[in-house]
């Protein structure tokens, strides 16, 4: 799969597996733009494809990214396990619609599973980080 | 190194303890920089799969390896055969009971499977995928037993798991306190019920992993993926391999989430490590969701007859009853927590003066059941608090007078739960302190429990609406020891490093919280390292909720240690008297000079030292909450859901809140949700994520919590309790109560969990029911 592809030949192990059958949400990427299961998808599809992994959403200096800053401060994450597939339904979602209120992004980060913040913690996390995608 | 340094500025005047600290662990986890076992670098580490039982119950004739072995990319294949004529038994880690003996799992199944998924063989190979394509090819000969599913098969003896015994009963835990057969002869009013608690479990969501690597030449192996009790799974693992407890390494890293079932010691634990030796090579294996449902521990199954009997103005008397607890197949390390736990904690946070509680321990051909998250206590909440409201109805009580009536008061703290009849360290049992009816009556006031009686039953837009109120205790803090090591390194900053491990709650930002405050220092320049037993000579791990309470004493303690060793450092450098020496904002002061501690010393100053405690710290609180109940669908909405505990100090608010919303949160999924279906046949129905439903982010409105340190505890210089189960525990008890009342014009009684649509729904189309509750003249 393009997970194990990530994971294994390029050593990019911020994109975790929780489940390999597309229902926990961890293994979530960004392929041109749209949140994608990447336990579900081969890595021969992904050929021509942008991708962007949780390791490609810091700034170019190196600091946390505005939505991983507002984890951080809204203690979004506990064990961490979750927060790559988490940051990244997110940040699909934002890229798209900067507005999307607390039902929306409730509706989509359903699809991730997260087992310590029961989620409130995570909903404010991307209420906050709206702005920056203005 | 004893116990019993007094701490020397203790954390009086500190700047972290009590403030909302951002977590030091956030920064890599959210960066995808995080280690889980998975990721643990190792180019050459071979793949291992284990091959499980897909019968519940068998007589093993064969298993046939030929055409296996044969697959190329294949290395070994071990069965029972190489480990020996002597196969392991993993012990019991609390509970350590004799009669416990028989029940225990072998790592590996030689002539009988007991459930589905007990390990049979593990194949190693070049990858994952030729390994489990080989597993593909073993050919299973197998005589089928019948299954073992319920506790009325399992009581009844017809057939059983262990022949040798002559029974599935393993043990019957025991509670017991005052004359409860006499109490009830004498009570106005007693009423008895059957309530049942539906099989779920812990479910974190990184799976279970191993990565083990030998090292032939110098007789030394390392274990990756150490989680919970790294200590007591390396002493064992050493012993099961004749190896001296020093040659072998466990190496903590990521950990995506515990809850009590991560980090125990199960087969694999064994397995692993033993390959790894076997083939002289690195060997990892991570187990798929598919196999975590059906080889990490189960919990929570459970059906109960239990009587309470109160007197006319509804003080609760005796309690009195039997659990029976469908505890699977083996008795893992802590199979015997929740039954033990059941009985004990079965009155909670109320006074009752006689209790006679039996819990059995019940073989069934299913996935060994472990400790999740308040073991035993939600199992026993949701029972009393269940009983107290039908008691409160019955008697034309009030639902909170019954509660603040009954709640143990605080000047008969510290408070003496019955005994348990099984001898363990520290055989009582005292609720520590407390100011139970405060919290109580503040749980009330923060959710306007008096403002919404109106609410209670009546029919808004089609729904009825419904208020209940539970209360709870939490246990923290077992023993009987933690250590620290702290380090004085020659730039000047401090290494700590604890034998409690971290699971993803957040242990390093609060032992580095209190190490800052009792050195003085800022928290930039003290870094924390724990769950490894390379760190200390000993450690205790994290479970019971004691990290927090044993690892971060023990770090208040060491801080002491270290600052006098520092000061005793600096006099004899400066050639003067040690009181000339102090330590002040994290600066060196002799007499009016001021030194910086780096480089201070050529070599670090380090010192070691352990807090002993064998006495547990008592959390408590209420949880109050507003369901709707649709009559057409019987699905339930929570509309509002309030907690109020106290936690006796509180070290970081914001990871503390955390630990209550997550822990609500959980307990929705318990009590709504999570249930793990067998069928006749002992085979598992819901074993993906498809069919056992964890709780999204849709399904639940957050809860509101207040946590308070009102009352320190007692037993430890922070006055710190644990709290990481207490916003769980509670909610069974506080749905049911909720429900009840919304459907009370139905006498509806929800006794049995989950609260799923169809149950409730039943529930209300076989209203009218009698119950056998019964006021004496």
């Amino acid at each position: 799969t393009l997970a194990d592809f990530l994971r294994a030949r390029l050593s990019l192990t911020g994109t975790h597996l929780g489940c390999e059958h597309g229902v926990c949400g961890a293994c979530t990427i960004s392929v041109d733009g749209e949140a994608v299961r990447s336990c579900l998808m081969l890595a021969v599809q992904a050929d021509g494809s942008v991708i962007v992994t949780v390791e490609g959403l810091e700034a170019e200096d190196g600091r946390l990214s505005a939505l991983q800053e507002s984890f951080h401060k809204n203690y979004a994450l506990q064990c961490g396990f979750c927060t790559p597939g988490m940051l990244m339904t997110i940040h699909s979602l934002l890229s798209a619609e900067p507005e999307a209120n607390e039902s929306r992004i409730r509706e989509v980060i359903s699809g991730n599973l997260c087992r310590c913040t029961g989620y409130e913690p995570i909903v404010r996390a991307a209420l906050d980080a709206r702005s920056a995608y203005e | 190194m004893s116990s019993g340094v007094k701490s020397q500025g203790g954390i009086a005047g500190n700047t972290y303890v009590g403030q909302s600290v951002k977590r030091v662990e956030d920064d890599r986890l959210l960066r995808g920089r995080g280690t889980f076992v998975a990721d643990v670098p190792a180019s050459n580490a071979l793949s291992a799969v284990v091959l499980r039982s897909p019968v519940a119950h068998a007589r093993i004739r064969a298993i046939g390896l030929d055409a296996a072995r044969q697959l190329p990319g294949v290395v070994a294949i071990l069965t029972h055969v190489n480990i020996g004529a002597d196969i392991p038994h993993i012990p019991l880690r609390q509970q350590v009971l004799e009669e416990g003996r028989p029940y225990l799992q072998p790592v590996i199944a030689r002539d009988l499977v007991r459930y589905v998924g007990e390990p049979l063989a593990v194949v190693i190979a070049q990858d994952q995928a030729i390994a489990e394509d080989a597993l593909e090819l073993i050919e299973l000969d197998y005589e089928e037993l019948p299954a073992v599913v319920t506790t009325q098969t399992s009581l009844s003896g017809e057939t059983l798991l262990f022949e040798n015994t002559g029974t599935n009963l393993a043990y019957t835990m025991k509670a017991r306190k005052g004359d409860a057969g006499a109490a009830f002869a004498r009570a106005h009013y007693v009423r008895k019920e059957r309530f049942t608690v539906q099989r779920h479990m812990a479910s974190p969501m990184e799976t279970r992993g191993l990565l083990a690597d030998w090292d032939r030449e110098k007789g030394r192996l390392a274990v990756y993926g150490a989680a919970k009790v790294a200590f007591f799974n390396r002493s064992l693992l050493a012993r099961f391999m004749g190896l001296p407890r020093e040659a072998v390494d466990y190496f903590e890293v990521d950990v995506g989430g515990g809850f009590g079932a991560r980090g125990e010691f199960y087969p694999e634990d064994f397995l692993i490590p033993f390959a790894s030796r076997f083939v002289s090579r690195p060997v990892r294996w991570i187990e798929d969701r598919r196999e975590h449902f059906l080889a990490t521990n189960h919990a929570r199954e459970m059906d109960a007859e239990i009587e309470i009997a109160c007197d006319e103005g509804g003080r609760v008397l005796a309690l009195r009853g039997t659990v029976n607890t469908n505890i699977g197949a083996y008795l893992r390390t802590n199979g015997l927590t929740a039954p033990r736990n059941v009985t004990q904690f079965c009155s909670g946070p109320y006074d009752v003066a006689n209790i006679e509680i039996d819990a059995r321990a019940l073989m069934t051909n299913k996935v060994p059941a472990g400790t999740y998250r308040g073991p035993g206590r939600y199992e026993g909440a949701f029972f009393m608090e269940r009983l107290l409201d039908m008691a409160a109805r019955d008697l034309r009580i009030d639902l909170a007078e019954i509660r603040r009536l009954n709640l143990i008061p605080e000047d008969k703290m510290p408070y003496k739960m019955a005994v348990m009849s099984h001898v363990e360290p520290g055989t009582e049992t005292w609720c520590d302190s407390g100011a139970y009816t405060e919290v109580f009556d503040r749980c009330l006031a923060e959710f306007d429990w008096h403002g919404k009686q109106h609410l209670q039953g009546k029919l808004i837009d089609g729904r009825y609406h419904g208020l209940g109120l539970a209360c709870f205790v939490e246990g923290g803090a077992a023993g009987p020891r933690e250590g620290a090591r702290m380090v004085l390194e020659t730039d000047g900053s401090v290494s700590v490093y604890v034998g409690s491990s971290a699971l993803g709650q957040g242990l390093a930002t609060i032992l580095t919280q209190i190490a800052a405050d009792s050195l003085g220092m800022p928290m930039e320049r003290i870094r924390v390292h724990h769950g490894s037993t390379t760190h200390v000579k000993e450690g205790y791990g994290s479970f019971h909720s004691r990290s927090t309470v044993m690892g971060g004493s023990a770090v208040l303690e060491c801080s002491a240690v270290l600052l006098q060793a520092i000061c005793a450092f600096a006099a004899s450098k400066a050639d003067c008297p040690l009181d000339a020496v102090r330590l002040r904002d994290g600066e060196l002061w002799v007499g009016e000079e001021r030194r910086s501690l780096a480089g201070l010393s050529d070599e670090p100053i380090e010192v070691e030292h352990s807090f002993a405690n064998s006495k547990h710290t008592y959390s408590y609180g209420t949880h109050a909450v507003h369901v709707a109940v649709d009559p057409k669908t019987g699905e339930v909405e929570i509309l509002d859901y309030c907690t109020v505990e106290d936690v006796g100090r509180v070290i970081n608010p914001a990871t503390l809140h955390g630990q209550v919303l997550g822990s609500a949160y959980q307990g929705f999924g318990s009590t709504f949700l999570e249930e793990l279906v067998y069928d006749e046949a002992g085979q598992l129905l819901t074993g993906t994520f498809a069919d056992y439903l964890l709780p999204t982010a849709t399904d639940f409105r957050a809860p509101r919590s207040t946590s308070l340190g009102l009352r320190p505890s007692p037993n430890n210089p922070l006055g710190a309790k644990g709290a990481g189960e207490g916003g769980l525990i509670a909610v069974g008890g506080a749905v049911g109560n909720a429900i009840a009342s919304a459907l009370r014009h139905f006498s509806a009684e929800p006794c049995s969990l989950p609260f799923s649509p169809a149950r409730i729904w039943r529930l209300i189309n076989t209203s009218g029911k009698e119950h056998d509750g019964s006021v004496r003249h």
